[in-house]
């Protein structure tokens, strides 16, 4: 009975590796035979030589720290407040922030595009910096859910009454506290809803497709396209990045405060 | 400068301290305002455009004209398809979170596992159709694998490239994700619960009938909705696969706010409201369900 059981779990466990690893070892073989008769790394030289994925990718980091750097400003104040004088408004304040969620990109830049377009009262796709603001807005929306979960638990795991009262027995003002004494004490969560924020900013392709920003989803596309092994060298890369991403945020949420956020290896278990 | 960084907030927050009490809200004023400009206003822009016609007038002729067979088919196929790749990732993430669970694997399979899969299910998007084409396409190495071993996958008239080809590719984000909001579920299923069964002498079988299925089934279906909701508003992968022929519903509106493909702007916002609705019953109904299955883990 119970050899049974394991034996079948087996069987499902190694079809489901199958499936897994499959896909990304034929991108990355695919990736490595743009010279005939021999493996090489060219596809990979091909996308770093070019000037277009340099400036795609570019762009889209820039737009990646402009959303994380406004959604934390627009989180942290926010989750901390409410959370020390406004209780009542929590549950309406997290349930807009779950809102992106059941909104498709693809839904939310059509209504900016429609409300916010040449006629309107707030013309921001007028023009070339107010469009890329408004990337940048879709992306601090997309990405709320998120960056309010990871600083509305942060803020759990501190004692921000005794903190804000301690600050203000020493004469902090509220920006100070917000800022040398709240923010230091999350940085692990806001971290952690950077790196979502980031990975959500560089795969989007609906936003920027329709805003005609030349960043990196639309280009990964247009790649795509017109070349055949590139985009296996870019899968490759894409999944690479992805799995840093992820092994960060880990790293960033498993951080104790005080600890060092990179570079140390946990030892589980010997710590008070 | 130390003298007045540390006096001047001291004097001010005594001024202001009995004026705080009434002014606490002006705090989230910045959140409710940003959140209704860009979120909540252009969402609720969309809804009233779909009740109007150009002229600004109520009408229900674009809730009507979903109706049209371009729209309507699309909607069906965009539903199908999710149907099809939610029971697909719903299975099969269950049936390997059982296996990681329940199976008495080694621990390291299971957190490496569960590691892929946070990955797994972020991975999404235009590098996922890459890794598909160059797995499943005309010349993608299982393709040419089979060729070779006598097996013409093309040849049965399956394609990457048409409905089960996405399914299978969607396929990749859906089984990580099941095992990731399963998972909990089936680590709240007791041992007591399995032992005083099977001291009654119930089976295997007739424990997941009447005891194990019973307490899972909240959480599944709603794990199924999450799933429908997401393989519902996929739309990168869909174009790095297939351009824009494979018309979905995020294709059509992302077509109509390209180049007006309906040649009736006020149907794109009827469009729309279709897609919000369908993502807003599947997640509320998932929500729902999770609360109701939660009454068992503690």
């Amino acid at each position: 009975m119970n050899r049974r059981t394991s034996l079948g779990s087996w069987l499902i466990v190694i079809v489901a590796l199958l499936y897994f690893f499959v896909p990304l070892y034929a991108a990355f073989q695919f990736s490595l035979q743009m010279k005939r008769g021999e493996w090489s790394f060219a596809a990979y030289e091909s996308v770093f030589k070019s000037d277009v994925f340099v400036n795609a990718l570019s762009f889209s980091v820039i737009a990646s720290f402009a959303a994380i750097f406004f959604g934390a400003i627009l989180v942290v104040p926010t989750a901390y407040w409410v959370r020390l004088r406004l209780p009542k408004l929590r549950p309406i304040v997290e349930f807009i922030s779950l809102l992106p969620l059941i909104i498709p990109s693809v839904v939310l830049v059509f209504g900016h595009i429609r409300m916010f377009g040449s006629s309107s009262f707030l013309p921001f796709t007028s023009s070339d910096w107010g469009t890329n603001a408004l990337l940048v807005i879709g992306y601090v929306v997309l990405s709320l859910p998120y960056m309010f979960r990871a600083v509305d638990n942060g803020m759990a795991a501190i004692d921000i009454a005794t903190l804000t009262e301690a600050a203000e027995i020493l004469g902090a003002s509220r920006f100070r506290i917000i800022v040398d004494v709240i923010f230091p004490n999350i940085r692990a969560a806001i971290v952690s809803g950077a790196f979502l924020t980031f990975a959500i900013c560089l795969g989007d392709f609906a936003i920027a497709s329709l805003l005609n920003r030349q960043s990196f989803g639309p280009y990964m596309v247009q790649l795509g396209q017109d070349r055949a092994y590139e985009p296996a060298a870019l899968t490759i890369m894409s999944f690479g990045l992805t799995w840093v991403l992820m092994a960060l945020i880990q790293a960033a949420a498993n951080r104790k405060p005080g600890q060092a956020l990179f570079f140390t290896f946990r030892k589980t278990g010997t710590t008070p | 400068m130390n003298q007045i960084d540390s006096r001047a907030p001291l004097s001010s927050s005594i001024k202001t301290a009995p004026r705080r009490l009434k002014l606490d809200w002006l705090g989230a004023l910045p959140y409710f305002g940003f959140t209704f400009l860009f979120l909540i206003a252009p969402i609720f822009y969309l809804i009233i455009g779909a009740f109007q016609n150009p002229e600004g007038d109520f009408t229900f002729d674009n809730m009507s004209g979903l109706t049209n067979t371009q729209i309507a088919a699309s909607y069906w196929l965009s539903i199908r398809l999710s149907l099809a790749s939610a029971a697909v990732g719903t299975v099969s993430g269950l049936l390997l979170a059982h296996a990681l669970v329940l199976g008495r694997l080694p621990l390291w399979l299971r957190r490496a596992l569960t590691a892929f899969s946070g990955v797994a299910s972020n991975f999404a998007g235009v590098p996922l159709a890459f890794a598909f084409i160059a797995t499943l396409g005309r010349g993608g190495l299982v393709t040419v694998l089979m060729r070779e071993l006598g097996f013409n996958l093309y040849g049965t008239g399956f394609s990457l490239f048409s409905f089960w080809g996405l399914a299978i590719t969607y396929l990749y984000f859906q089984m990580p994700l099941m095992l990731l909001v399963i998972t909990p579920a089936l680590e709240g299923l007791r041992n007591e619960w399995r032992e005083a069964a099977e001291s009654l002498g119930a089976t295997s079988v007739q424990y997941w009938w009447m005891v194990g299925g019973p307490v899972l089934a909240p959480s599944v279906l709603g794990c199924f909705l999450l799933l429908f909701a997401n393989a519902f508003g996929t739309l990168a992968t869909v174009i790095a696969l297939t351009g824009s022929n494979f018309s979905v519903v995020p294709i059509l509106l992302f077509q109509q706010i390209r180049g007006n493909v309906l040649y009736n702007p006020n149907l794109g916002y009827a469009l729309a409201l279709g897609m919000i609705l369908i993502m807003m019953v599947s997640n509320l109904l998932y929500l729902l369900l999770r609360s109701r299955a939660e009454r068992w883990q503690k």
